[in-house]
């Protein structure tokens, strides 16, 4: 189905590698530190879903254009989300990347390209609409990705975006990430499509569905996608098969999840997997990979505790960024 | 009224004196030659579609080009994502949705996102866009048409809500909204449509927050907003014919709304009616009322007074719809009771 047979190379591999390490290290330390009592904040898990924002956004620039929702901070990061700034704003601190306002489900750092994220599920696709709009009218040749989940799929905004976007020819990249639930529900009790790459059909847009653990193919519909957009051509949609390893926010039980489905996608952790083969392959050696992993963990434990030890926000703070100006109390 | 209406005779006023649909269009067209960056879209907004429903976009995508004026389909969401999406990359987005009450199927771009994104970021992104919309009752347009939702949207931080009465207004007013860093929701009275006014001289803008004294008088200020004032200077003449002497204040821009104007208004007059046509219970009048009893709480001589659309949803029958909405003779009628 894809135009292109190029995979990543050697050096762009150990890239998507680097940022899934780095994806997989933080939610680690994220679940940690909120079970430790040292954080209280609703949280998202993308524990398993790590090869998506990885394998796509090695495709990016600084310059392009990201939308994403709750479940999101692995797509940010993947796209150059500053470790410090993101743990104090996680922490609700003035240090934080948005000064403690917008919080894990709302954090925003335009310098990488980070526009919009949006705890509302399906609303990164109208307004990824617009920023690609805005590329389109500047033919500055930038590239939006809006990433939503499965869920989103069946909600109108869905519909009206990638229908908007396919009549205006927009420069946009659509990517489901399918982890099989819509906050606690199945996909096949609430999804009409056998497929959700499928819809784009109706859209008359490239429809592409790969298995979103495995880097190679990731990359390969990516790098059609965002080349499409880039030359002018129009949006796409690419549908991700992954699975999430926790529930819908950390700490619900997760009864509605089949153990042993759930235990067989996380005997298939795409993480270790991908490890195994750039060693199997001669690609990395242990040595280089363990250095990697550990160069990270510090780095996020020397966030944690930045952002720990920051100050709270000044509660005069509700007043300024309501308006451009400062208002009265 | 503003000096530059004042100055002139009103013959030349009369043949100078344009549509309230003119005046919005004038508005569009200056702001869109003198900034490259304003764009125009929403349903039917281009001339191959007419330029809207009732013309007031008609030309612009004839001069502008079909790039910066797009018609769209029919889909409110789709609309406020690109503008918001847009705005926030640098362009400055006009969105018209048609009628005020299609805005509901978009509260979420508007409320959650519009409005809420600059100060979710931290200051680091902002939403400057204005959305356009027609509403009023008195056309038999029924429940779904019609609805004046102001107070919902001036619930909401992060928005600014503006109501022109006048040609005149609006077209000052909407070039100040599309200059303004914040989104701001435009409110058009239909009925207001054919009225006629002198324009503001091109490119002047009337700032956003300041109300404007109509109509001066001494014994009860009225304060209203878009069509409303209209009818409220037409009950102050009938007010005066029964020896009560009206102040009309327009408060042109419902929020931030001119708390100083009204303050100022009600400490000469000692009373207050406030009168518009979106549902009176829960409605902008309650705030206003709430601050005026508790910044003039001794100086009120009669506690005050709303007037404001039922609580019921906007009828089809003219004579339902007719009691449904204030009008010059019940205003009359509630300014000389308070009066007395």
């Amino acid at each position: 189905m894809l135009k292109n047979d190029l995979g990543p190379d050697q050096e762009t591999r150990l890239e998507i590698f680097r940022r899934m390490a780095l994806l997989k290290l933080n939610d680690e330390q994220a679940r940690k530190v909120i079970r430790s009592g040292r954080l209280l904040m609703p949280y998202y898990s993308y524990r398993g879903q790590e090869v998506i924002p990885a394998a796509i956004s090695v495709n990016l620039t600084d310059d392009d254009y990201i939308c994403t929702i709750y479940r999101g901070i692995h797509d940010m990061l993947a796209k150059g989300l500053p470790l410090k700034e993101l743990w104090a704003e996680i922490a609700g601190r003035a240090t934080g990347i948005c000064k403690g306002k917008g919080g894990p489900m709302h954090l925003t750092h335009p310098e990488k390209g980070i526009m919009v994220t949006t705890g509302i599920v399906g609303s990164s696709m109208p307004i990824a609409n617009g920023l690609a709009w805005a590329s389109q009218l500047a033919e500055d040749g930038r590239v939006t990705v809006a990433y939503f989940g499965d869920g989103a799929s069946n909600i109108g905004a869905f519909h009206e975006a990638l229908n908007m976007a396919s009549i205006w020819k927009l420069p946009v990249v659509f990517v489901c990430q399918n982890n099989h639930f819509g906050e606690h529900t199945a996909y096949h009790k609430t999804t009409s499509a056998h497929r959700i790459a499928d819809r784009s059909a109706s859209y008359e847009m490239p429809g592409h569905h790969v298995d979103g653990n495995d880097p190679d193919a990731v990359y390969a519909a990516a790098r059609e996608a965002i080349d499409r957009a880039r030359a002018g051509e129009g949006p796409s949609l690419i549908e991700a098969i992954t699975y999430r390893f926790h529930g819908h926010v950390f700490g619900d039980a997760d009864s509605y999840m089949d153990p042993a489905v759930k235990q067989a996608a996380i005997d298939a952790d795409p993480y270790p997997r991908f490890r195994a083969e750039l060693i199997a392959s001669g690609e990395a050696s242990e040595d280089e990979l363990a250095a990697i992993e550990t160069g990270f963990a510090a780095k996020i434990e020397e966030a944690t505790a930045y952002a720990l030890a920051s100050p709270f926000p000044d509660p005069e703070e509700l007043r300024r960024d309501v308006y451009a100006e400062e208002i009265e109390a | 009224m503003s000096t530059i209406e004042a100055k002139v005779p009103a013959a030349d006023q009369a043949a100078r004196a344009v549509t309230m649909i003119e005046a919005i269009n004038r508005a569009l067209t200056d702001a869109m030659e003198e900034n490259d960056k304003v764009l125009v879209l929403g349903e039917d907004v281009a001339d191959p579609e007419d330029g809207g429903i009732v013309g007031i976009t008609r030309g612009l995508s004839t001069r502008f080009g079909e790039k910066r004026v797009k018609s769209t389909p029919i889909s409110e969401q789709a609309i406020l994502g690109a503008a918001i999406g847009a705005s926030m990359a640098g362009w400055r987005p006009v969105a018209e949705i048609m009628l005020m009450n299609f805005t509901t199927v978009a509260m979420d771009m508007i409320v959650n996102h519009a409005a809420k994104l600059r100060f979710m970021s931290g200051g680091q992104t902002s939403v400057p866009i204005v959305v356009r919309t027609m509403t009023g009752a008195g056309i038999s347009s029924g429940g779904q048409h019609s609805d004046h939702l102001e107070a919902w949207f001036a619930h909401t931080a992060g928005l600014r809500v503006v109501t022109p009465a006048t040609p005149h207004d609006a077209y000052g007013l909407l070039l100040s909204c599309i200059d303004d860093p914040d989104p701001c929701i435009f409110v058009e009275n239909i009925l207001t449509f054919g009225h006629k006014g002198v324009l503001p001289a091109k490119g002047m803008r009337i700032p956003l927050g300041k109300a404007n004294v109509m109509r001066g008088g001494s014994d009860v200020t009225i304060v209203a907003m878009s069509r409303m004032s209209i009818e409220a200077v037409a009950a102050a003449e009938i007010a005066q014919q029964q020896g009560v002497s009206c102040e009309v204040v327009d408060l042109r821009t419902v929020s931030p709304w001119d708390e100083a104007a009204v303050l100022e208004s009600v400490a000469k007059t000692k009373r207050l009616l406030i009168v518009h046509e979106g549902v009176k219970r829960f409605g902008i009048g309650a705030e206003i009322a709430a601050t005026v009893s508790r910044e003039l709480f001794g100086t009120l001589t009669k506690p005050v007074e709303r007037l404001g659309g039922a609580f019921a949803p906007v009828p089809f029958s003219r004579t339902l719809e007719a009691a449904f909405v204030p009008d010059a003779a019940r205003i009359a009628q509630a300014a000389v009771i308070l009066a007395g």
